[in-house]
Formats: structure tokens, C-alpha cells, sequence
């Protein structure tokens, strides 16, 4: 075990892979030789070298538009989009091309492929360095979507993601990259796609909440037990494949459900899941199910601390799942 | 747009002519302000003047941001430090009237045009005053006023956007020319791509301007494109390129002038590269330090726009040191009352959020409105760093 931030998580799992499998090629914008805006490549080049870790011209659409290629024709490619708001000149290639590459072809060929992007807001960067775009890749079949939310989670999720035969939306919670540092297992440690992790037990109430907003969930959390409930978070880790029975045996127990989501509120994840939750265990709900989410406007830069939700927003949320 | 008569399926690919090679770098500057004779384009004295002045303050203004960034008084800037000539010599060749679809490194633009130095500094601070109302980032500027079309962050959008606005002036049998910007990384992006082709093939009234500063954060220009320069790229397109040094303004004006000209005439876009350098940081969050040598930033220090287009001034005894103190004093009190006021305002309101996402709020956001409020008094937090 070490301690590490994110990022250096980010970094160890690159690094574990690179050195085990040199299909594994890494490569984005700023990516090789100054190891990527926030470091998260650090070092990679000098290691492996420039054929294995690479600056590429500014072109996401050339940068994932090859990365399949590369998968196409047997390597791993993981490349890196700057941020997640930079990723739709690439979209065309990801929903249309590498999502749908195993199915169209009948099997035939394949695109396991890691896209790895720094998401979320909380470092005031306004309406384009701060997006969490989850909904519209977990929206296309073919794709899986991970959204750590711990130093160790990223490590063992990214190694499972490169491991994987298809392929994943990493997507990293820039906001807590640097804040957040956790025991990180040495080498190749890996957490399976589709596991969720109980974040905190409880049997008042159940939150849903993935990324950056984990941390948000856990400060709420200690609140509300100040004031006599015990919530239980679940932290699903993949959006895509979802781990429906942690949800629904959480919320089996306690009977009640809070998602909280930084994304924008319609059409969002928050509310994928809590349909399933109607759907599959209405019966035992003894409250609404409860959003807590970003508004419907464009990510905000001066008032971006009204925008996210809170741990404030988190406490009425549970709330209003009693008050009704 | 005359695409409704049938057309034969070959044709002659005859592109304007601009009389420059994109292959070579165009420059009238030399050593000293010296110009060979019959290559100056004769601006009159009070005109280079008024770039002279808007080249300072647009280098004053930014000095002044950045300290303010560093002292944690605004969140990120941008500096366009070496390339005042760039574009701002080029934004002169067109009428007030013409439009600007801006990156985000050519501020010296608005300050040319006459945009109020404290809007300016109120989009800096992200505060009631501000026109885009506290939404972006810093640097990511509108104004209509000037025409000047409201800035975005993903890299190379606003091409496109510009040849489709230069379509519409021709469908309206409007005069109006459109010159927009981007920086050398912008040209690997479809955006840059897409603008060239539309733009020669509905021969639209657009001069395309990158802006070569040889860096896209750390990425340097070989790694950008194989091609000899960017300019020359105009030529798979039909459209005539031009590449100009990029610290010469006389040389910046003369070559946008006939193109923008040209684009008036109904001749079609150029597209111009101005060769210069970022000799800044790529924003307040980087540093150049990690991945380009010092030296080579010296070397660019030594052609400073600001600096050659001065030494001309003098050789035609139109420069005086109390001229220069009168430019930098002006420049100074104007942007410190500009701070002092933008410090004095508030940040947004709330209901300012859930505004102009649509002409009239939905139902939804009405909802999420009042839900926000319920909080009470929500004051927005500190002006935290951008780490990038
Ligand atoms: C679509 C997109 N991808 C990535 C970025 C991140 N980014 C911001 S500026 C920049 C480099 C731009 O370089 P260049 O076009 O040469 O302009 P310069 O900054 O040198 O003026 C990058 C990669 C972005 N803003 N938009
Ligand atoms: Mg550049």
C-alpha cells in the first residue's frame, strides 16, 4: 500500500500497464513529453518512450478516430481527451464507430480501448472545463462508462478498464485529482467493471452517488447522523455496467433513495436509476425517490459553488425523502 | 449559394490569386524601422498611432491581469504577449462594420475597436457587471457592439461559424467581410478543415487568420502538421495563402488589406498565417519552463512587435517620449479604475443562472430556481485557482 492522490493512481495504473503488456500506447494533446495538463502522464514518455507515450496534433476526432485503429488492429490504445467538455469533435468516432464496431461486424472485430478524460466541476473552469457528460456515452450501447471515485478505485478500475475487451469512458473527477489521497495497492491491482462499493453502511436511507460527488455524500452524511440518520451510500463505480442488486438490496433495506449527480437534471443518470429503483423495488420504498443534481443551465463559472450540489443540498435531499 | 443550376462534373480549379507565395514569409519591417522603398503602405501618422496605442494598452492590460491573477484577485487569464501585431494588424484592414469571430488570444481586437475597458474587466471578474453575466471563464469575451462574436473554449468552432455568417452577408447582398482566428494547433481540428472548404467553395467573404505562435500549450508546430506552413494548406482548398511575419504590422496590414478587399469584391476567403510566437505562458496556469528552452523565447523577446513597429515611428520622427508616457499613463489609470470598480461589484444573482439559457424560462428551471433560493441568501464562493 502507498499513499496517492488521483492522479498518481491515474499514473500508477498506466504505468503497471504499460510495463505488462506493450500493446498498451498512451497519447493525447500535451500528453507525452510534458505528461499531460495535469500530470496524470508524468514520466510515461521517458520510461516507455516516445513510440509508447505521444503528443498528438489537437485533434480528438484524429485522436480517438485512431485509437481505434490501433485497437482494430490488436493494441490498447488508452488515449487521453484534455478535458471531457473537448471530447464531442471525437463523438461521431466513439458512438458511431467504437461502440458500435463488435455488434455491426458480428463479432468480427473489436475496439478495447480505454478513453480516459478529466470530468466534473469544483475548479472554476466555467462552462467548458467543467462538464459531466456521463449521460450521453451511457446512453450509447456498446460503450462502458467507469467514474471512480477514490485514489484505489481509480487504480484498479483503470487497470480492469485496459484489461477489457471493450471499450470504456474513463472518466477521472478533476475537482478531488489532487485533494483526495488514499492507500493505493501496489502493482497489478484491479476492481472488476460492474461492482459497486458501499461507501457507508446505514439503514435510514439510501444514497446513489458516483465521482466527485462521493465525498460530497460522505461530509453530508456525517451531518445527518448528527441528527439521528444513518444514511447508507453506494458508489456504483460504473455507470455502465450498472450493479443493480447493490442499489436494490440497499434499498431494499432502508426504503429510501437520494441520487445525487453533479449533470445537468433531465435526462441524466440520477434519473436512470431511480427508474430502476421504481421499477424493481417500488414495494419497499416508504418515501419519493429524491434528485439531487446540477441545474438545466450551461455550467456556470462565478456562481459554479450554487451550481454543484452540496452537502447542503445533499442533508434537504434526504429530508425530503421523510417529508412528503 | 447558386447551387440550383445543374453543374458539369469537372471544372477548373482557379482560386483567387493573392500575388503571395503561402511558401514564403511576407515581411516590409527591417532592422530599425528601415523600409525598402515602395514597400511601405503609407498608414498615415495618426493611424499607426492608434495601433502603436492600442498595442500598449492591450500589453499593459494583460501585465496588469496577470498580476491580479497571481494575486488571487481573478481566476485564469490568457495572455496574447508577442502577437499584439498579429492581430491586431490584421483587425485594422477591416471596416468597424466588418465582424470577428475570435479565438481567445486576441484581445488587443476589442481594445482596437473601442470595447469599454471596464466590461473588459468586469468578464475578468465574472461580476454583475459583466455582459456574459459571470457565465465564462475569463478572456471568453462577447461583445456585439464591436462585433465581435462571443467566445467559446473548444478550439476552432468559430471558422465554420464565420463562413456561415459570410454566406448570409452574400445572400442579403450585404457588403460585410468576416475575419476569424486561430492559433496553429487550431488547424489540426475539423473545424479549421470544414471552414477552408465551405469557405472556397461558396467563395465567402472570409479571411482566415492563424495566428502561428509555433505552440499549443506544450505541443510545438512539427508535431502539429508535416506540411512546410500553414498557410500553404490554402492551397488544397482553392483559396489563396498567404504567410506573413507576424510581428511586422505594416506587413500584417498590407497583405490583410488585399485580402479582405478581395473578400469585399466577392473574390472569396484567404487564409493568412501570421508567423510570431507566444512568448507567455499558454495561459496563467502553465509553465512554458517544463517544455521549451528559454533561449528560444529570448530570441523571439528580441523582434517584439511593440518594439519594431516603435523603431519605425522614430525613423519618421513621429515618436516622441512624451507621446510614450501619455500612451502607458492613459493605458494604466484607465485599466486601475476599471479594477477598482470591478472589485466594488457583486457577483451575479442567482436568477442570473437560470436566465438567456432559453429566450423564455421552462417550467423546469422555474422550479429549480425556487428550489435554489429556498436556501436562503447564497453568496458565491471565493475566486478559487484554475489549474490549468
Ligand atoms: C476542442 C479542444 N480541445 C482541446 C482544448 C484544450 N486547449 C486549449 S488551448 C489549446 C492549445 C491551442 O493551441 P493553438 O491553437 O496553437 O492556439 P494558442 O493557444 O497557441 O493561441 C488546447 C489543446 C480546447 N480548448 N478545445
Ligand atoms: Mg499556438
Amino acid at each position: 500500500m502507498t499513499e496517492m492522490t488521483l492522479l498518481q493512481a491515474v499514473n500508477d495504473a498506466l504505468r503497471t500497464e504499460m510495463g505488462r503488456d506493450d500493446r498498451v500506447l498512451v497519447f493525447g494533446e500535451d500528453v507525452g513529453f510534458n505528461g499531460g495538463v495535469f500530470r496524470a502522464t508524468e514520466g510515461l514518455q521517458k520510461e516507455f518512450g516516445e513510440e509508447r507515450c505521444f503528443d498528438t496534433p489537437l485533434s480528438e476526432c484524429g485522436i480517438i478516430g485512431t485509437a481505434i485503429g490501433m485497437a482494430l488492429y490488436g493494441l490498447r490504445p488508452v488515449p487521453e481527451i484534455q478535458f471531457m467538455d473537448f471530447i464531442y469533435p471525437a463523438f461521431d468516432q466513439i458512438v458511431s464507430e467504437a461502440a458500435k464496431m463488435r455488434y455491426r461486424s458480428g463479432g468480427e472485430y473489436t475496439c478495447p480501448m480505454v478513453i480516459r478524460t478529466p470530468c466534473g466541476g469544483g475548479i472554476r473552469g466555467g462552462h467548458y472545463h467543467s462538464q459531466s457528460a456521463e449521460a450521453y456515452f451511457c446512453h450509447t450501447p456498446g460503450l462502458k462508462v467507469v467514474y471512480p471515485s477514490t485514489p484505489s478505485d481509480v487504480k484498479g478500475l483503470l487497470i480492469s478498464s485496459i484489461r477489457d475487451e471493450d471499450p470504456v469512458i474513463f472518466l477521472e473527477p478533476k475537482r478531488i485529482y489532487r485533494s483526495m489521497k488514499g492507500e493505493v495497492p501496489e502493482g497489478e491491482y484491479t476492481v472488476p467493471l460492474g461492482k459497486g462499493r458501499t461507501v457507508r453502511e446505514g439503514r435510514d436511507c439510501t444514497i446513489v452517488a458516483w465521482g466527485a460527488m462521493v465525498d460530497v455524500c460522505e461530509k453530508a452524511a456525517v451531518e445527518l447522523a448528527t441528527k439521528g440518520k444513518e444514511v447508507e451510500i453506494i458508489d456504483p463505480r460504473t455507470l455502465v455496467p450498472l450493479d443493480e442488486s447493490l442499489i436494490l438490496d440497499s434499498v431494499r433495506k432502508t426504503g429510501r433513495l437520494v441520487v445525487v449527480s453533479e449533470a445537468p437534471r433531465t435526462g441524466g443518470f440520477a434519473g436512470e436509476i431511480a427508474a430502476i429503483v421504481a421499477e424493481k423495488a417500488i414495494g419497499s420504498l416508504e418515501g419519493p425517490i429524491i434528485r439531487v443534481t446540477g441545474f438545466d443551465v450551461p455550467f456556470p463559472y462565478t456562481l459554479e459553488g450554487v451550481y454543484m450540489p452540496d452537502p447542503r443540498r445533499v442533508v434537504r435531499g434526504v429530508e425530503d425523502s421523510f417529508n412528503w | 449559394m447558386s447551387t440550383a443550376k445543374k453543374k458539369t462534373g469537372t471544372k477548373t480549379l482557379k482560386g483567387a490569386k493573392s500575388g503571395h507565395d503561402g511558401r514564403q514569409l511576407f515581411s516590409i519591417l527591417e532592422e530599425g524601422g528601415h523600409v525598402a522603398k515602395g514597400k511601405d503602405p503609407k498608414i498615415p501618422k495618426d493611424e499607426l498611432i492608434r495601433l502603436y496605442r492600442a498595442m500598449i494598452t492591450t500589453r499593459i492590460m494583460e501585465e496588469r491581469a496577470l498580476n491580479l491573477q497571481r494575486q488571487g484577485r481573478i481566476g485564469f487569464y490568457v495572455p496574447c504577449k508577442g502577437q499584439e501585431a498579429s492581430h491586431i494588424g490584421t483587425a485594422y484592414a477591416l471596416k468597424d462594420s466588418d465582424w470577428v469571430f475570435p479565438a481567445y488570444r486576441q484581445p488587443g481586437i476589442m481594445i482596437l475597436r473601442g470595447a469599454p475597458m471596464q466590461q473588459i474587466v468586469d468578464e475578468w471578474y465574472g461580476n454583475e457587471g459583466d455582459i456574459c453575466k459571470g457565465r465564462q471563464m475569463p478572456v471568453h469575451y462577447s461583445f456585439r457592439q464591436i462585433h465581435f462574436v462571443s467566445i467559446s473554449s473548444p478550439i476552432g468552432t468559430q471558422m465554420t461559424q464565420a463562413v456561415g455568417a459570410g454566406m448570409a452577408a452574400k445572400y442579403r447582398k450585404e457588403d460585410t467581410v468576416f475575419m476569424t482566428y486561430c492559433g496553429d494547433g487550431g488547424t489540426s481540428e475539423n473545424d479549421f478543415h470544414c471552414s477552408l472548404n465551405f469557405g472556397g467553395v461558396y467563395k465567402a467573404p472570409v479571411v482566415f487568420v492563424v495566428e502561428n505562435n509555433q505552440w499549443a500549450i506544450s505541443t510545438p508546430l512539427e508535431t502539429q502538421t508535416a506540411s512546410e506552413t500553414l498557410a500553404s494548406k490554402a492551397e488544397a482548398y482553392g483559396i489563396p495563402g498567404v504567410r506573413v511575419d507576424g510581428n511586422d504590422i505594416l506587413a500584417i496590414y498590407q497583405v490583410t488589406k488585399e485580402a479582405v478587399d478581395r473578400a469585399r469584391r466577392g473574390g472569396g476567403p484567404t487564409l493568412i498565417e501570421t508567423l510570431t510566437y507566444r512568448v507567455g505562458p499558454h495561459s496563467s496556469s502553465d509553465d512554458p519552463s517544463r517544455y521549451r528552452d528559454d533561449a528560444e523565447v529570448q530570441s523571439w523577446m528580441d523582434k517584439d512587435p511593440i518594439e519594431r513597429l516603435k523603431a519605425y515611428l522614430k525613423k519618421k520622427r513621429w515618436w516622441s517620449q512624451e507621446m510614450e508616457d501619455e500612451i502607458r499613463e492613459t493605458a494604466r489609470s484607465e485599466i486601475n479604475a476599471a479594477i477598482r470598480n470591478a472589485e466594488e461589484k457583486k457577483p451575479p444573482s442567482i436568477s442570473s443562472m437560470f436566465e438567456d439559457v432559453y429566450l423564455e424560462k421552462t417550467t423546469q428551471l422555474v422550479e429549480q430556481e425556487d428550489y435554489l433560493k429556498s436556501f436562503g441568501d447564497n453568496e458565491a464562493n471565493q475566486i478559487g485557482e484554475f489549474p490549468l
